[in-house]
């Protein structure tokens, strides 16, 4: 399929949760290997196990069974503490409720990753740009709670991109956003990959896996299909809304 | 995550819940200033009582007749009458005790006296010339009786300060005669006032002539010697003084068993341990109710900690997945308990040692105003160090519980 060495590798990856007396049987074997610089829409309804899958690409939790390699480290073997790391270092997280810490500027909010990584190297700089690239650079020292849905996500993006991850984790990235402002997202997204970012995308609407160019999709547990697709075009910098990220961009 | 970054966060926590904040620094204000505040009047109090200890005299050592038994019961303190004019004549002997100044008798009277129409009830004293130098009385008018008023028992009487204003009501008591025991006396002199309280007012005094006293007003118990103060020539003799004098009256009275003397002797220094140690009790039990409060101060910070935590558990999942490590976000939540307690500290550092200095003024009733109460640098630092150590313990247990928080539940929290 692909020659280049995979960045993601899953193989026979399951995941089991005990909610009381039940086991639950999230992922029941997943082979899975993502390349760096594609754009993957993970898909499935609720329950099809897509938000289990996230957390362990995520670092966020590691699978029962089966082996994750990550960059060719196996997650597994890693404590608690080497995983923030990953978290910190290699992952960029957006969030359906974009997460942003309340009560903190974008600014504050974008160099957080940086405070933890303990590097200091020009950090206001780099939140700055980070922001620029988003287009939000006249938001920087707005809390979050006076920006819009699509501009808090745009703040989310800066924030998860601001260590130069290896890959981008979107979990349903537009869920939480009006029609216009996940069309702004998702040409966001499609640029930062045009530009080589590797990003995974959990979604469950359709339309929304049509701007990535391979989309897996998932059933009790496995994987139904993975095809791969001719991205939808984005419609363009003529839609006003697009401009500052356009902008940001060039 | 650097230690300035946690205070940053810390300080920003705060402002959020700035009544919350408030009111959870008053636990540890109130609890610091309590502890400041109550250990200065104790320290006042104890330094008030070494003062009139002080001002009994310099270098003083007081030398009592050991109880008597009658009957194989003990007849209590004093009760016994073994101190004689030799033994005074004896201390006084240089070549013998050569770090005593002087010593002197005493003889105590109780006597009821009048003035024209007044009359007041005041401890008469008998005793020598030396009397006034030797306890530290100055003369405030007149002069104090001479040598030979003790040779020849001449009825003269020096008066302190409290007899003067209750039984002369503002006229010159000098040259007046006054009945004691009724007995008539000529007023020679008075004593400055010494102004203090806690050992007996040491103002109600009238002192006689020794022999004046045993004439006219111990009533038939003969050249009774009740104590015999021996004054030491420095500070540093004081212990040799008081050894001289053991020695002198162990050898006159022939005592068998040094260990059991038939009189006793105390120093100024003696009397001083004692009520230190007195004092030192009332303080640290001071300090101990104070340090309850305290205590329930660090209760409270624990409690609003964990609601703290509770309701940021949202936050602390978005910084676990971001990259925080367990260190990063149990740093965080122990500064800030810890900035909480600590500023709470100092607040109350401030308004206990605000209260400390304007409590005098303050007078409830009747009773006589506190004795000023004196902070201690001490026990500034250490109830500063107490209300951040109370940060730190009671901090940890909410703080542990946020950094132990799985990131994907701690996301899912709503």
């Amino acid at each position: 399929m692909d020659s280049r060495q995979p960045l993601i590798s899953l193989n026979g990856v399951t995941k089991v949760y005990r909610m009381g007396e039940i086991e639950v049987q999230a992922l029941r074997g997943i082979d899975l290997q993502i390349v760096e610089g594609e754009f993957i829409a993970i898909m499935g309804a609720s329950g099809s196990g897509k938000s289990t899958l996230m957390n362990l690409i995520g670092c966020l939790d590691t699978p029962s069974e089966g082996t994750y390699l990550l960059e060719d480290v196996d997650v597994a073997e890693l404590d608690d503490d080497s995983l923030a790391m990953i978290r910190n270092l290699r992952i960029g997280f957006v969030f359906q409720s974009f997460n942003l810490i309340p009560r903190s500027t974008a600014l504050h909010n974008v160099e957080m990753p940086l405070i933890y990584a303990g590097d200091s190297a020009q950090r206001l700089e780099r939140a700055l740009a980070a922001l620029d690239l988003v287009g939000l650079a006249d938001r920087a020292h707005h809390q979050p709670s006076e920006l819009s849905g699509g501009q808090q996500q745009r703040v989310a993006i800066a924030r998860a991109l601001i260590t130069e991850p290896a890959i981008l984790l979107a979990d349903e990235p537009t869920g939480n956003l009006d029609t216009e402002s996940s069309l702004e997202i998702m040409r966001l997204l499609t640029r930062l990959n045009e530009q080589g970012r590797t990003i995974v995308l959990i979604t469950h609407e359709g339309d929304i896996a049509t701007f990535a160019s391979r989309v897996v999709r998932l059933r009790d547990g496995l994987i139904l299909s993975d095809d791969r697709q001719v991205p939808r075009e984005p419609a363009g910098a003529e839609a006003p809304s697009e401009q500052a990220a356009a902008e940001a961009v060039s | 995550m650097s230690v300035g970054e946690a205070l940053r966060l810390a300080w920003q926590g705060l402002l959020a819940n700035r009544l919350r904040s408030g009111l959870t620094m008053l636990g540890i204000l109130i609890g610091v200033g309590a502890v400041i505040l109550l250990v200065a009047v104790g320290n006042g109090a104890s330094i008030k009582v070494q003062n009139q200890v002080q001002a009994l005299g310099s270098n003083i050592v007081y030398i009592y007749p050991s109880s008597t038994k009658a009957g194989g019961v003990s007849q209590g303190f004093g009760s016994g009458s073994t101190l004689t004019q030799a033994d005074v004549n004896a201390l006084n002997d240089r070549s013998q005790a050569p770090d005593i100044v002087t010593a002197i008798p005493v003889a105590q009277a109780s006597g009821n006296m009048t003035w024209q129409n007044q009359n007041w009830f005041a401890q008469t004293t008998g005793s020598t010339q030396d009397f006034a130098q030797v306890r530290a009385y100055d003369i405030k008018t007149g002069a104090m009786f001479t040598a030979a008023d003790v040779t020849s028992s001449s009825k003269v009487v020096v008066v302190g300060q409290t007899v003067v204003d209750n039984l002369f009501q503002g006229q010159d008591p000098v040259g007046q005669q006054i009945k004691i025991n009724r007995v008539t006396f000529t007023v020679v002199g008075t004593f400055a006032s010494k102004g203090s309280a806690a050992l007996g007012n040491q103002d109600n005094v009238a002192v006689v002539p020794i022999t004046t006293a045993w004439n006219y007003l111990t009533g038939g118990r003969g050249k009774n010697i009740s104590q015999i103060v021996i004054q030491a020539t420095s500070a540093d003799t004081v212990k040799a003084a008081q050894t001289e004098a053991t020695n002198i009256l162990l050898n006159l009275h022939q005592v068998a068993d040094p260990t059991n003397p038939d009189f006793t002797s105390q120093s100024q220094q003696d009397i001083l341990n004692a009520t230190s140690q007195i004092t030192g009790t009332l303080t640290v039990l001071l300090g101990a109710i104070a340090a309850i409060s305290l205590v329930v101060g660090g209760i409270g910070i624990m409690n609003i900690m964990l609601v703290t935590v509770t309701e940021r558990t949202r936050e602390i999942g978005i910084r676990k997945a971001i990259g925080a490590r367990r260190r990063d976000i149990l740093l965080q939540f122990l500064i800030e308990s810890m900035v909480l307690s600590g500023l709470g500290g100092l607040l109350g550092i401030a308004s206990g040692w605000l209260i400390a200095t304007q409590i005098t003024s303050i007078k409830i009733g009747s009773l006589a105003s506190l004795p000023q109460p004196v902070v201690s640098i001490p026990s500034v630092l250490l109830a500063f160090g107490v209300s951040v150590g109370i940060g730190l313990f009671f901090g940890i247990y909410p703080a542990n519980r946020a950094a132990g928080l799985h990131p994907i539940e701690a996301l899912r929290y709503e």
